[in-house]
């Protein structure tokens, strides 16, 4: 096979003719622009490159890129998107949604996508909020959240969407943040080189009805002793000078987090993406507290299981090189199966 | 000893037992050899939605009529001539249908006090007077099974397993079938136990031995070969003749098929037809609900496949927002619903036509969408074709209204040749259709169909989104502009109005009709075997029968109009009726009837009868 041409696009190349509608100091701006300046990188024919939407504010964004896309219905993207995929193994398809449209109404259609490993790119834009429907809870907010819906507080507890992803037996799994543009590239070029189904839970900030949740992660004053960069291969160490450090302690089913200072190296955790039990990752999604204190991001899991789309392809292949036929003869021959009767 | 052979011209005969007897394939295999008979037939199953109702009882009886003549037929029969009864629920159930005079064939293994008692039969029917005035045959058929397969090398439970290929033997001998094909199926059926396939043939011969030497039958039946059209045949439901309609429309149209589904009584079955046809280029996916199967489907046309889901009335309830979507971005999708008496669960193995206001009506805005309705088994083949037809033309959704009456009924099937089949060949946008020669607008739309292009994913040049939100004329950009979504919601009205289907046919062979019967969909048979009847008897009738709901023919106002009376048999509460008085200001009398079962053909003739008198 030769080596593909090198197509040259650039970020700009990306840039759908539409105007952007989302509110001015909205997370998905970032979003946007990171992801438009990422996608020449994947050196894919525009053409070759659809985003399926659903519902939402973030569910504008297919509009903004200069590719084939569908903004579709509240929750049905992944549905809609697994019949392009499978049908279309030559593309390269993926789905924005956010934390209502992917874990509230469109739940069902998420978790049997990631189980069926559908060769399609999931971002999940989480402001734990309703934007355009103007500010109630979500299914990540926080219990007691007061909202236009919840004037008391909310009752119901949150979905992690990490925990939910590996629960549903996501084979890639991955967080990242809209405003640090340089992470939030390197998860979506891992997840791009994922044969499967690739789910990227992106923190983004709606300015409007829930600024500043994840301020903690953002602020340079904060973010290092709360957030857990992973990388694979490493020791997980995170905090001013590496201060803090991941451990599994003998006995117990989850990880912790310990001072470096008084750990062995050798008890400090490395972490293995490609971990065959899911219980590892999940273990790293628990490790966050309600002040978004110990919050990993980047890859928390990659593995290889055969994409439903090449299973599903090679099924039909394999029919069809039984068929010698031409099709009007093979339909012919299939009306005429069974007991038949001749009447001269 | 040689018996007396009796010629008829038609015979009805109804297999009954309870639901683990195997009646369903007993009447199939039956249905088989009078199919290579060269008759004419006509079949109706029924059976509990339970796959296995507690043994013995009411509830848990499972029936297949099958009807077959020596000249061309349009119901499974009214009412059986035989009743084959396994068991005294089977006796119940259906004795209610049987005319004095009719032949029974009873199961006496089975009339036990215990199973009597089951079904509140004080006394045993078959030693009372319940069944003075019916021919019955008392047959021993479990013991006389167990005894004839006693040097065989089965179970006793495999051996009264096969007591139904004894009943199937003694059947096939009374009407003298051919039953070389039963033969051949049962090695298929079971190739991996050849010890079953030798009791169930030997089953089989020990009931047509019996018939041979018995005097209790004294009489043996034939019913010559019907005057069919020459040419290949096979017996075929409904469902399946769906399921190569959906095949043939791939071939014919070149594309890739892809059937999003979500398991649904009674269209599962096409799921599972089409899941064999891989090698057609057929996907099929099993989705994780009905919303999914649509989503998908729809996802792949998007892609350049012919997308279609198949399910029931509860199905596309769920679908119904997904239908709109498509509407909206005006691309092919085929929805196959498989009505089945409603609301709700309602009696899911039961037939009814009451989804046609929602096949019409039930969806948010204004969404309008081809309808179209097959009226017999073997017509679902071409209705299917006729939908993807209309669909990748049109780019539109097509709802197909099947039934259960015609999903399981069968009937014998004229194959035709492929090669005469529509052409459904497309063309996929290639090219910018902008003034400018390098703009693609993908909401321009031809002139003559009102389509807009199909520019699938992989087009270069041809980059654009679409999506659920209003859109403007030609560029398809969002648009709130109020003139511009008033333009759009008559447009694509007008997109359907428009397709051109073919004119409504009157059936009125002597042309002094002044009642029309107008039907659509499954009430085909039993309302032209009523209006037969009532030719034959000098009384004129018009019929006629709507394939198209939606767009309707351009005809039908003037047709209906030129009679001095209107009658629309529906197995609903008069939806097509409301519909006609709306848009044609014509009356219309309804004849409604939700009992989960087809209307029969001497009902809808006493009813016709009535009409006639007061004209």
């Amino acid at each position: 096979m030769s080596e593909p041409v090198a197509l040259k696009l650039t970020a700009k190349d990306f840039k759908s003719d539409q105007e952007v509608r989302w509110c001015p100091g909205c997370g998905d701006y970032a979003i946007l622009a990171a992801i438009q300046q990422f996608m020449p990188e994947l050196n894919i024919p525009r053409e070759n490159t659809v985003f399926i939407s659903g519902i939402g504010c973030s569910s504008r964004f297919p509009y903004y890129m200069n590719t084939y896309g569908m903004h579709s219905i509240h929750g049905r993207a992944p549905a809609i998107a697994t019949g392009l995929s499978v049908s279309r193994p030559d593309l390269s398809v993926w789905v924005v949604t956010g934390d209502g449209d992917a874990l509230s109404i469109g739940g069902n259609h998420l978790i049997h996508a990631l189980r069926r490993n559908v060769n399609f790119k999931i971002l999940l834009f989480n402001n734990r909020i309703y934007g355009l429907t103007k500010g109630q809870y979500s299914p990540t907010s926080e219990v007691g959240k007061i909202t236009k819906s919840t004037p008391v507080g909310s009752a119901d507890a949150p979905f992690n969407p990490i925990s939910l992803a590996l629960g549903a037996e996501a084979t890639f799994v991955g967080r990242t943040i809209d405003s640090d543009r340089k992470h939030l590239q390197s998860v979506l070029r891992a997840a791009a080189e994922h044969e499967g189904s690739a789910f990227v839970e992106i923190y983004q900030n709606c300015n409007i009805f829930n600024d500043g949740a994840f301020e903690q992660l953002k602020d340079p004053a904060t973010r290092d002793d709360h957030l857990i960069r992973l990388e694979h291969g490493q020791p997980i160490t995170f905090g001013k000078d590496g201060q803090f450090c991941v451990v599994h302690p003998p006995g117990g089913f989850g990880l912790e987090v310990r001072e470096t200072a008084s750990t062995p190296a050798e008890e400090i955790v490395v972490h293995d993406a490609n971990f065959a039990d899911p219980a590892y990752a999940f273990a790293l999604s628990r490790l966050p507290g309600f002040d978004l204190r110990n919050t990993p991001i980047g890859v928390f899991r990659s593995v290889r299981r055969p994409s439903y789309d090449s299973v599903v392809q090679d099924q039909l292949a394999e029919a069809k090189a039984k068929v010698t036929e031409p099709p009007e003869q093979q339909l012919a021959g299939l009306l005429a199966s069974g007991d038949t009767w001749t009447i001269s | 000893m040689s018996k007396q052979i009796r010629q008829l011209d038609r015979v009805v005969i109804r297999f009954a037992g309870d639901s683990g007897d195997g009646m369903q394939l007993t009447g199939d295999r039956f249905t088989s050899e009078t199919a290579q008979m060269g008759n004419d037939i006509s079949t109706l199953p029924n059976f509990p939605a339970e796959i296995r109702a507690p043994a013995g009882t009411l509830p848990g009886v499972s029936s297949f009529q099958v009807h077959f003549a020596d000249y061309d037929i349009l119901t499974p029969g009214d009412a059986p001539n035989v009743l084959v009864a396994m068991n005294p629920a089977a006796l119940k159930a259906n004795l209610v249908d049987l005319p004095r005079g009719a032949d029974i064939i009873v199961n006496t293994d089975e009339f036990t006090k215990r199973n009597l008692a089951k079904v509140g039969y004080s006394s045993n029917p078959l030693d009372d007077d319940t069944l003075a005035g019916y021919a019955v045959h008392p047959v021993a058929l479990t013991s006389m099974t167990i005894g004839a397969l006693a040097e065989q090398d089965v179970s006793k439970k495999d051996a009264e397993r096969a007591k139904n290929m004894f009943a199937l033997g003694l059947l096939s001998w009374m009407y003298s079938r051919p039953y070389e094909s039963t033969l051949r199926f049962l090695e298929r059926k079971f190739a991996r136990r050849p010890e079953l396939v030798a009791a169930n043939v030997a089953a089989f011969k020990a009931g047509w031995n019996f018939g041979e030497t018995t005097e209790d039958f004294a009489v043996r039946y034939e019913v010559k070969p019907a005057k069919m059209p020459p040419g290949t045949y096979r017996n075929i439901t409904g469902n399946a003749a769906l399921s190569l309609g959906i095949v043939a429309a791939g071939v014919r149209s070149g594309l890739p098929v892809f059937l999003g589904a979500y398991p649904i009584t009674p269209a599962s079955d096409i799921l599972h037809e089409l899941s064999k046809h891989k090698r057609f280029g057929v996907t099929t996916m099993q989705a994780e609900d009905e919303i999914a199967a649509i989503g998908a489907a729809l996802g792949a046309s998007y892609g350049g496949a012919l997308g279609v889901t198949t399910t029931s009335g509860p199905g596309v309830a769920l679908k119904g927002e997904t239908i709109s979507l498509a509407v909206a971005l005006e691309l092919p999708l085929v929805i196959v619903d498989v009505q089945r008496a409603g609301p709700s669960t309602g009696m899911p193995t039961k037939t009814e036509q009451a989804d046609l206001n929602m096949a019409l009506f039930g969806r948010h805005g204004e969404a309008p969408v081809a309808v179209i309705a097959p009226k017999s088994p073997s017509d679902c083949f071409y209705a299917a074709l006729e939908a993807a037809r209309i669909a990748l033309t049109y780019r539109t959704p097509v709802i197909l209204l099947s039934d259960n009456y015609v999903a399981n009924g069968s009937e014998p099937w004229l194959l035709p040749d492929v090669d005469t089949l529509p052409d459904l060949r497309v063309e996929f946008a290639t090219a910018p259709n902008g003034e400018d020669g390098t703009t693609f607008l993908p909401y321009l739309r031809d002139p003559q169909t009102l389509a807009r292009p199909w520019a699938i994913p992989g087009t270069p040049g041809l980059e654009h989104r679409i999506g659920g939100l209003e859109k403007a004329d030609k560029t398809g950009d969002i648009s709130y502009d109020p003139a511009n979504h008033d333009y759009m919601v008559r447009t694509r009205a007008a997109r359907i109005d428009t397709i051109p289907v073919p004119d409504v046919e009157v059936e009125d062979p002597d042309g002094d009709a002044r009642v029309l019967v107008l039907g659509w969909g499954s009430t085909y048979g039993p309302i032209g075997a009523a209006c037969r009847a009532l030719r034959q008897r000098g009384l004129p009738v018009a019929q006629a029968h709507l394939r198209h709901l939606a767009p309707m023919p351009a005809n039908l106002g003037a047709v209906l109009r030129s009679y001095d009376r209107l009658v629309i048999p529906e197995m609903n509460l008069g939806q097509l009726a409301h519909v006609i008085r709306a848009r044609y200001l014509v009356d219309a009398i309804g004849y409604n009837q939700v009992r989960g079962l087809p209307f029969t053909a001497a009902e809808l003739e006493t009813m016709l009868e009535e009409v006639l008198k007061n004209v």
